[in-house]
C-alpha cells in the first residue's frame, strides 16, 4: 500500500512537471525524482517481500493495509515538506528574498 | 533494517562527484573550453537527477524505518544492532540495499540515454538543416 501510494504521488508529481516544463522554477522535477527514487526503493523491498511470502504478499490483513496506507500519506506529506524546504532554500524566483527585504524596508 | 543506508551511502558518494563535476564545469567555462556535449544539458544537471532520487529516496525509506521501531532515536540508532542481529542485517543491505542502489543507478542510466540520444538526434538535425541551407 506505501509502494501503492508513493507510486501515484510520482504520477502525480511528474504529470505536473510535464504540464510546467520546460519551466522549473517551482522545482516540481526534484519532487518527482524524489518519489520515483522511493517508489523504486520500495518496490525491490515487495519483490523481496513477494519472493519470500508469495501468494500471501497480495492479501495483507486489514489492519496491516491500514498502517501501510496510513505510513503511504505521512511519506508522501514528508515527500512535499522536503520538497519545500528545498524550494524555500534555494528560492529560485527570489519571493523570501523579496519579502524579506521589503519587510526591512 | 537498514537497506536504506546503501543507497544513502551512494548518494553521498554522487554528491561529491556532482560537485567536482560543477567545479570543472565552471572552471572550463571560464576558460571558454565548453564542449559540444556541454551544450545539451550539463553532466552536473544529469549527476542531479540521480542526487535527487538517491537522496530522496533514502529520505523517504528512512523514514519508514523510523516508522516501524527499526530506526531508534538512541545509540546505536539500529533495532537489529540493539538485539544483536548485525548479521542479519548486514545480509538485508547486502542483498534489497544493493538491489535499491542499483534499480535506481540503472533507471538514471536509462533517463541519460534518452535524454542524450535525443540531444543527438536534436544537433544531427540542425546539422542537417544548415547543410541544406549552405547546399
Amino acid at each position: 500500500m506505501t509502494l501503492l501510494i508513493t507510486v501515484f504521488a510520482a504520477i502525480i508529481a511528474t504529470l505536473i512537471w510535464y504540464k510546467n516544463a520546460p519551466d522549473n522554477s517551482m522545482r516540481y522535477g526534484t519532487l518527482c525524482l524524489m518519489y520515483w527514487g522511493a517508489s523504486l526503493m520500495w518496490l525491490v523491498d515487495a519483490v523481496f517481500e513477494y519472493a519470500e511470502l508469495g501468494a500471501e504478499y497480495f492479501v495483507p490483513a486489514g489492519e496491516d493495509m491500514l498502517n501501510d496506507a496510513f505510513l503511504g500519506f505521512c511519506v508522501v506529506a514528508l515527500g512535499m515538506i522536503i520538497w519545500l524546504v528545498i524550494l524555500f532554500v534555494k528560492d529560485p524566483q527570489g519571493i523570501i528574498k523579496k519579502t524579506l527585504s521589503g519587510n526591512k524596508a | 533494517m537498514a537497506c536504506f543506508l546503501v543507497p544513502g551511502t551512494e548518494a553521498i558518494v554522487t554528491t561529491i562527484v556532482t560537485k567536482a563535476v560543477e567545479k570543472k564545469e565552471k572552471e572550463n567555462k571560464k576558460e571558454g573550453q565548453e564542449s559540444v556535449k556541454e551544450s545539451g544539458i550539463k553532466l552536473s544537471t544529469k549527476l542531479g537527477w540521480l542526487n535527487n532520487m538517491l537522496w530522496g529516496g533514502s529520505a523517504l525509506l528512512a523514514f519508514e524505518h523510523v516508522w516501524h521501531g527499526e530506526v531508534i532515536p538512541s545509540f546505536p540508532f539500529l533495532t537489529a544492532v540493539r538485539e544483536g542481529d548485525a548479521a542479519g542485517m548486514l545480509h538485508e543491505m547486502g542483498t534489497a540495499g544493493v538491489c535499491m542502489a542499483v534499480l535506481v543507478t540503472l533507471t538514471w542510466a536509462g533517463m541519460v540515454w534518452v535524454s542524450s540520444s535525443i540531444e543527438k538526434r536534436k544537433s544531427e538535425q540542425a546539422g542537417a538543416d544548415s547543410g541544406e541551407m549552405n547546399a
